[in-house]
């Protein structure tokens, strides 16, 4: 079997035809960042004018690559939420009438889901039951998965997202929106311990984060210290530090407490390399592994929404007629498959 | 000739189905659920009209202005179907859809077309009747505040859509229907006569070139510092 996935929730429109038995045949992303730097984050509207100009565009794109016709799928799946409400529409209104008009089932995808098992797409798959850290610029959260739609929130941010604490401190720094790959370039030149950040809520028990206070510690340290790129560079050092440290000490919690070995890592903030580095000593130091997707199936993409739409279209989804975006989706109220 | 059109630009909801002469149509009032009615709707006529997506020469959507999101969702909803049928798409202005049915319904031949845009402002524009029978444009299509589009209007006209609702003190400067707005919202079945127009003259375009015409290009967003 094969599906198309759609996804439009924030500023990316990735689009990719998933195959069960040959995996992704072809997949497409376009970026908006250009259109967003500007305005120093995503502003909703050019978000959803701009999907509606580039998803049949990719569509065709990824078709042609797969050297595919239409008879040649059996589903269409999209994101239908959590995410920005304009900018997902697009993507639901066009995939619900594709396959309307090509008379195939239509799968609605929650893209945390789609993040979460987008490690499967990779050739080391982890099995079931694992801790998933699902961190990107708009979520950050512990897992447990049991089995597809099987999740258990473990703790989640109570404030700013670790990718959105990334960007923000990023721009403290005056780098451009997005800054957080930025940063974490610049880190690479930081002198270890010239800085100490805290670790907002390690000294407690729990599995919540907090990391709305490490940007005001930075824009204070910024303030304090001169601006040269060395401290800029330091500064990086020590959030991005701060950061990694954080989310490796309540990971390593969350396998202790679930009694499990391996860890899933996704999202934008996964394609770190330090976050890489330091949770793959964390896993291995418990006798576990880490598993993570290829960068470019970090952050959002089309693949992932044709994985998980797969899984779900086997379980026997197909939706009405109608189609809906939710903007706030609790992922530990999906069905279990 | 088959043509399907739908339009879901402003709080209505409507599809309208020609063939070769007769219509088939569906008009809904559903603020904010459209995305429930719409492709439902759609389903509902061509079993109606026992028609299938295929059989269309062209996909006929409400090009805007309206409602960001309902446009939008009128346009995915078309860019959807008419790639899934390989059928090209037209494009036609929620506005001259107004002006149409003022003409068809009520014998107008001036109309003057105000859509409640919010924020203080009305998408506007004029359209007087050719001896096509099809309303032509004679102002551009505009966004700008009620009070100015009314001083603009020289000759008075029939008054249609929300915009004149919301302010109807200059409804009664300005139109002759100095009361009532009989046409409010635009209806898919009056995107029928432009359409086989732009059909004939060969205006037809692909489904990924079926575009929103917004009007208001800016609203609420601002630039950085330095990078207006």
């Amino acid at each position: 079997m094969r599906i198309l996935g759609i996804e439009t929730s924030c500023d990316e429109t990735g689009i990719a035809i998933y195959d069960e038995e040959q995996g992704i045949m072809s997949h497409r992303l376009y970026s908006q960042i250009a259109v967003h730097a500007d305005y120093g984050g995503v502003v909703p509207e050019l978000a959803s004018r701009d999907h509606v100009r580039k998803t049949i565009p990719l569509i065709k794109e990824v078709l042609a690559e797969a050297n595919l016709t239409p008879e040649d799928l059996d589903g269409v799946a999209y994101t239908a939420g959590p995410g920005l409400v304009g900018a997902l529409l697009v993507g639901c209104s066009i995939g619900r009438s594709l396959a309307y008009g090509w008379n195939l089932p239509a799968v609605p995808v929650h893209h945390m889901e789609g993040h979460l098992l987008a490690p499967m797409l990779e050739d080391d798959v982890p099995e079931f039951p694992f801790v998933a850290l699902l961190v990107s610029g708009g979520h950050t959260m512990l897992v447990r998965v049991d089995g597809i739609g099987k999740y258990e929130l473990l703790g989640e941010s109570v404030d700013d997202a670790a990718g959105e604490a990334f960007d923000k401190t990023a721009k403290l720094l005056g780098l451009d929106y997005p800054g957080g790959p930025v940063l974490s370039k610049m880190a690479e030149n930081g002198t270890p311990k010239r800085f100490r950040f805290p670790r907002p809520m390690t000294d407690r028990p729990g599995l919540d984060f907090s990391f709305s206070g490490l940007k005001t510690f930075a824009a204070n340290t910024i303030a304090k210290e001169d601006s040269s790129d060395q401290t800029k560079a330091d500064i990086a050092y020590a959030f991005q530090e701060a950061v990694v440290d954080t989310l490796a000490i309540k990971c390593r919690r969350a396998l202790e407490q679930c009694e499990l070995k391996r860890l899933v890592i996704a999202g934008g903030v996964s394609a770190n390399r330090s976050l890489r580095e330091k949770l793959d000593k964390v896993t291995q130091k418990l006798g576990g592994q880490v598993y993570y997707p290829r960068p470019e199936f970090c952050t959002d993409n089309g693949a992932m929404i044709a994985y998980a739409g797969m899984q779900r279209l086997k379980s026997g989804v197909s939706a009405d007629l109608t189609f809906k975006a939710t903007p706030r989706w609790p992922l530990d109220t999906l069905d279990a498959c | 000739m088959k043509l399907l059109a739908i339009d879901a630009s402003t709080e209505a909801c409507s599809v309208a189905i020609y063939n070769d002469g007769n219509v088939y149509s569906d008009f809904e009032l559903c603020p904010q659920s459209h995305s429930l009615v719409l492709l439902p709707m759609v389903d509902r006529l061509l079993k109606e009209s026992n028609s299938q997506l295929s059989d269309f020469d062209a996909l006929v959507y409400g090009r805007g202005p309206g409602s960001f999101t309902g446009v939008r969702i009128g346009i995915g909803v078309a860019q959807g179907l008419a790639f899934a049928a390989d059928i090209p798409t037209i494009g036609i202005s929620t506005m001259q859809t107004m002006a149409q049915e003022a003409f068809e319904v009520h014998g107008q031949k001036y109309v003057n077309v105000a859509i409640d845009a919010r924020m203080s402002e009305v998408y506007c524009s004029s359209w007087h009747l050719t001896d096509k029978g099809l309303m032509e444009l004679a102002t551009q299509e505009q966004v700008m505040p009620p009070e100015k589009f009314s001083s603009l209007i020289e000759n008075s006209g029939y008054g249609v859509g929300t915009g004149w609702q919301a302010y109807p003190q200059y409804l009664a400067e300005k139109c002759q229907n100095n009361e009532e707005v009989a046409v409010l919202y635009p209806n898919a079945k009056y995107m029928i006569p432009s359409a086989i127009q732009s059909f004939k003259n060969g205006e037809t375009q692909p489904a990924d070139q079926a575009q929103p015409v917004y009007v208001r290009d800016t609203v609420s967003w601002k630039k950085l510092p330095g990078r207006e």
